[in-house]
């Protein structure tokens, strides 16, 4: 699985990030982005899926459909 | 309506000579009233119906505005940028003399309260400057306080208890201490005074809403605080956030003594009402709720998301727009110099975005809630609300895992701009 956070949509809400700090950072700005080039490691999909669905400008996205 | 719904029992607002509160509604569609208590009290029927009829509201009352009340319809709203400008933000407008008074400082010194009274361009190096101040990374460097502070107020409550008193008020004695405190030590202002802030505070926000000339001078009271304190530091800067401020440049320049207050005032007022409404609104939950207090006695790993569903759930603040340009919008006209009202918590009960909405659910899994709102005026200190609710809950917790409402004719709710219980009286128990 493989995610992404669309910088144009971003807000930095920081929702990602405080779910999942193993798969995001955030900038001082608040800004995030997925850590790995957005790799999710094993055993960590449903963790990414929740970040997915707890994004208020639906920034976060699964890129190449394999989950 | 609801049978249920009584508006009729509604206590009247202090009234004016403007068409505001006082007498019933009899249709929420036109005429719709935020004051009304059974508003404040529960919305969520009110805005139900008006999701299946509406969806945008409209009313006269407290200056005239529209209010949705469909998640997808709010975020639009709320990226309709600057369509519907933040030069104006709060729900119920300032009487006309405040407004003279703000119309002649927005002359002399540029926006107001930058960046939430701003619009692109000027917003974003007003944000730029002051989210750093509230990041994930300097969020955890104010956490020990917080955390040493709730403990002092868990400390007295339970000193009481032991004594045999195992009666407190988790809104007075507890919510409301924290983050007037919290916001005090970072803006690097005297701790000791947090009673006067929040005091200020709440005339400001809250019984202001009602009252124009406490609202005058409740603004005139912080203005004139920071003013000194602004003072101060231009002549001994201390390191703090207001010397930073000082010493930050916005696209080259120096900001003025009073913007710098401007940005100050807006950083105080911002940071108290709101979370000490969250707050208590999670220890209001808690007390009312057996079955999810015990869940988080047992499983206090649930508060990340059990934070951020009471969030969705008891969403403390509403926002307001300028219309600046004609909209024509879900069946809504709105002219230029309408006021649109940013209800955020109307969006986080929409059944179409949210499973069981009036239902609090403390593992829910997809909550895309906008209580700090959305776009690019999203609330700068998030990260910090976040961490006091946690930091307090968690704390509160570990030293009182029951607990239960003593008196339900006790609770009080503040509405309007920001909505939070202001009495919640607790028994301790165990």
């Amino acid at each position: 699985m493989r995610i992404r956070v669309n910088p144009n949509l971003c807000q930095g809400h920081n929702r990602c990030f405080s779910l999942a700090p193993e798969l995001f950072e955030v900038d001082d700005f608040g800004l995030a982005s997925a850590v790995n080039d957005g790799n999710v490691p094993t055993g960590m999909e449903d963790k990414a899926q929740l970040c997915i669905d707890n994004c208020p400008e639906f920034a976060i996205s699964v890129v190449d459909g394999s989950e | 309506m609801p049978d249920d719904y009584k508006p009729e029992n509604s206590k009247p607002a202090t009234s004016t000579s403007r068409n505001e509160g006082g007498c019933p509604v009899h249709d929420w569609a036109t005429d719709f009233d935020v004051m009304d208590e059974g508003y404040t009290t529960d919305p969520s029927p009110i805005w139900a119906d008006l999701r299946e009829r509406c969806p945008v509201a409209h009313t006269t009352r407290w200056g005239g505005s529209w209010m949705p009340t469909k998640y997808e319809d709010i975020q639009k709203l709320a990226n309709m940028v600057p369509a519907l400008s933040s030069k104006t933000v709060t729900v119920i407008p300032p009487d006309p003399i405040l407004r003279e008074e703000l119309i002649a400082e927005l002359k002399r010194y540029g926006t107001e309260n930058p960046p939430i009274t701003a619009d692109p361009p000027e917003h974003s190096p007003f944000k730029r400057l002051i989210l750093p101040f509230f990041s994930p990374k300097s969020v955890a460097g104010y956490q020990k306080m917080t955390e040493d502070l709730c403990n002092d107020l868990l400390d007295k409550i339970e000193e009481r208890k032991t004594a045999g008193n195992p009666m407190c008020d988790g809104a007075v004695e507890y919510a409301q201490q924290i983050p007037p405190r919290v916001i005090a030590y970072i803006l690097g202002i005297d701790m000791a005074r947090a009673d006067e802030f929040t005091q200020w505070t709440q005339e400001l926000l809250e019984l202001g809403q009602t009252d124009p000339e406490l609202r005058r001078s409740a603004r005139q009271k912080i203005m004139n605080f920071f003013a000194e304190e602004v003072a101060a530091r231009r002549v001994e800067p201390r390191g703090d956030v207001i010397s930073q401020l000082l010493e930050a440049e916005v696209e080259g320049e120096k900001l003025s003594d009073h913007k710098v207050a401007g940005i100050c005032n807006l950083l105080l007022v911002a940071g108290i009402d709101t979370t000490w409404s969250s707050i208590g609104a999670a220890i209001y939950h808690f007390s009312t709720h057996a079955e999810d207090r015990h869940r988080i006695a047992a499983e206090p790993e649930l508060l990340p998301t059990a934070v951020e569903e009471l969030l969705r759930f008891y969403s403390p603040v509403t926002m307001a727009r300028k219309v600046t340009e004609e909209i024509e919008f879900q069946g809504a006209d709105m002219k230029p110099g309408d006021k649109v009202l940013m209800t955020f918590p109307a969006a986080n009960r929409d059944p179409a975005v949210f499973e069981n909405p009036d239902e609090v659910v403390l593992d829910r899994k997809q909550n895309r809630h906008i209580a700090f709102g959305t776009g690019i005026h999203r609330c700068a200190g998030s990260n910090l609300a976040r961490m006091e609710l946690q930091v307090a809950l968690r704390l509160w917790f570990e030293r009182f895992p029951d607990f239960e409402m003593a008196c339900a004719e006790g609770v009080t709710w503040a509405g309007g701009q920001v909505k939070g219980p202001r009495n919640v009286p607790l028994r301790l128990l165990g």
